[in-house]
């Protein structure tokens, strides 16, 4: 418990870890999943163009997609990931968006 | 076979197409701007005042299973939040993918497609600058994936199209299926 009469103007919470803190401000991931349809050379494009990710990024979430079935390509606000899965859906990526794990 | 290659002096990207490739392309794109037109995104009947009054989009996922991958369920374990998203996103998207078939269309035709393709040995050279290239490979994609789910491609099933007859409707629907691919493929390539 706190003691109110010790509080300073400077105090920060100390409970929380680097990591944990990490978690609580991006809490959202947009994902996108295989299909047998998209191109692999079209997925990394979209990675790349889109997210603005280098070519060996977007070929890492490319295979990530490709053998896993699925891969998390950008993490953030809920609003922003919104924005993420609605743009994968422009450029015809199957994708949706959830809590993080 | 026509593919896409970059100019390279002018960067642009280039095509030529035999007439009947043109026309083909042409009535793929039609055929997606008439399914996203005519099956209408609208809302689903309205109970409340607040539904009442709500004239943007649709909340449910399209029966059309091209329309339900086209636009996909945004939010897998919450209905109310992918019917959320749905209403604020699906009509734009729609429009979107609208355009940038009718992009194809009119490129083909300012290249000199007729509306009515009659004439032998018809060439057509399409040249598009990066933006442009960009709204037909995205159309591609939205071509590829209506065309794979009404024929039910699935992963590694080469094998299946490759045997069946070459005058079986769904292997020659397959061929047209793989040539926009092979076309989206030089497409990604000129862009490279």
């Amino acid at each position: 418990m706190r003691n109110m009469s010790a509080a300073s103007p400077v105090e920060v919470e100390p409970d929380l870890s680097p990591d944990e803190i990490t978690v609580l401000s991006t809490p959202w991931v947009t994902i996108v999943w295989n299909d047998p349809v998209n191109l692999m050379s079209y997925v990394t494009y979209v990675f790349q163009k889109y997210f603005g990710y280098d070519r060996k990024k977007a070929e890492k979430l490319m295979l990530e997609v490709h053998n896993d079935g699925k891969s998390v390509v950008s993490s953030g606000t809920r609003e922003e990931m919104e924005r993420d899965v609605q743009a994968m859906h422009e450029y015809g990526l199957w994708a949706t968006l959830s809590r993080q794990e | 076979m026509s593919a896409f290659t970059r100019h390279r002096r002018s960067g642009r990207v280039i095509a030529n197409f035999t007439g009947f490739e043109a026309d083909l392309l042409r009535s793929l794109a039609s055929q997606l701007v008439e399914l996203l037109r005519n099956e209408e995104a609208a809302p689903q009947p309205a109970d409340s005042l607040e539904a009442l009054m709500d004239f943007s989009g649709p909340t449910a996922e399209p029966d059309d299973p091209v329309l339900a991958r086209l636009f996909p369920t945004a939010y897998r374990d919450d209905a109310d939040a992918a019917a959320e998203f749905r209403r604020f996103t699906e009509a734009s998207l729609r429009d979107g993918k609208a355009a940038a078939a009718c992009t194809i269309i009119d490129g083909l035709e300012e290249a000199g497609l007729p509306p009515q393709l009659d004439e032998e040995g018809l060439m057509i050279d399409v040249e598009l600058d990066r933006e442009t290239a960009e709204i037909w490979m995205r159309s591609f994609t939205d071509i590829r994936l209506a065309l794979a789910t009404r024929l039910g491609v699935e992963e590694g099933d080469e094998g299946y199209w490759e045997s069946l007859p070459d005058n079986d409707p769904s292997k020659q629907a397959h061929d047209i299926y793989e040539w926009v691919g092979y076309l989206q493929e030089t497409l990604i390539r000129a862009l490279g």
